[in-house]
């Protein structure tokens, strides 16, 4: 099973992704964006960063690189798909997940660990952890503050912020929404970074059921 | 020819640099104030001399990148 990471101009958590799940024991390697073949990928990592400088919005010109016909290809064959803050923005922003993001609400760029509670099980990401289970995970972003659009049902949610008692907390960035996935559970975006959390000198390895169910995910995809 | 886009944010949609505005002014004394929404401006200049040709492909030009049809709104408008 081999996972591609995407290395956009300005990506700057890919060697993050890789390491971590080299660390897990999944065979990850890098693929440069204007490659345009991703047959030999069983799953697609979408790293964090400021793809394109996020010149425009976060993820806007990202979605045009020449990779992203084949993610979308992916996407729609069934293909463990993760974008991972940056790559939750470029995933919206490539009709790929519902949504859009703005802004934080403080208009501050938080960088701290918070807290996540699991909504769902019912995608590539979260399908090893349980309902209701509570992940410290870092988050680290100006533009996590996501939204639906008004013509968009609120569904797929997989992660929530939630404060110290485990209620949904929409004080960190604006919105309670850190994880989401497709109807089909193929294709997630996470905000926090679950690959920076793998390994308790890293002061949490909650990451851990996040990116072993994704690594469970790839592995049960057809040779 | 040049193009004059402007691109808002739907009513309804969260405006953090819109809202933090709206609270400073009312912070300055302006109380009539209830809100303000941020946008972008951007002029698209084209070749050629077919402007419906033109206004046509920079609206798509704002379908496909320059607004995210999923939250914002824009306005096309010829200004030179």
């Amino acid at each position: 099973m081999t996972v591609a990471v995407i290395v956009f101009p300005g990506s700057n958590c890919e060697h993050d992704a890789v390491y971590a799940l080299r660390a897990l024991g999944a065979e990850a390697e890098l693929v440069f964006h204007k490659e345009t073949d991703l047959s030999g990928a069983d799953g697609i990592i979408l790293p964090g960063g400021f793809a394109h400088g996020d010149y425009l919005r976060t993820g806007a010109i990202a979605r045009f690189s020449p990779i992203m016909a084949e993610v979308e290809r992916h996407a729609a064959a069934g293909t463990p798909i993760v974008g991972i803050c940056n790559g939750f923005q470029i995933l919206t922003e490539a009709g790929l997940l519902p949504g859009a993001m703005v802004a934080n609400r403080d208009l501050r760029f938080i960088c701290r660990h918070v807290l996540v509670r699991v909504e769902s099980t019912d995608s590539v990401l979260t399908s090893n952890a349980e309902v209701g289970q509570v992940l410290r995970i870092p988050l680290n972003s100006y533009e996590g503050n996501f939204v639906f659009g008004a013509a968009e049902t609120a569904e797929g949610v997989v992660l929530r912020y939630v404060d110290d008692r485990g209620e949904p907390d929409d004080t960190i960035n604006g919105s309670t929404v850190a994880g989401l996935a497709s109807p089909a559970g193929n294709v997630v975006g996470v905000m926090p970074h679950p690959e920076r959390a793998t390994e308790s000198i890293l002061g949490s390895s909650d990451g851990r059921v996040l990116l072993e169910a994704f690594m469970t995910s790839v592995a049960a995809v057809p040779a | 020819m040049k193009f004059r886009v402007q691109i808002t944010r739907r009513a309804g949609i969260a405006d953090p640099e819109g809202a933090t505005t709206a609270h400073a002014l009312r912070e300055l004394g302006y109380a009539d104030v209830e809100s303000v929404r941020f946008g972008r401006d951007m002029t698209v200049e084209v070749s050629g001399d077919d402007e419906e040709r033109a206004l046509k492909r920079v609206t798509e030009m704002c379908e496909r990148l320059l607004a995210n049809p999923v939250i914002e709104d824009y306005t096309v408008e010829r200004v030179e």
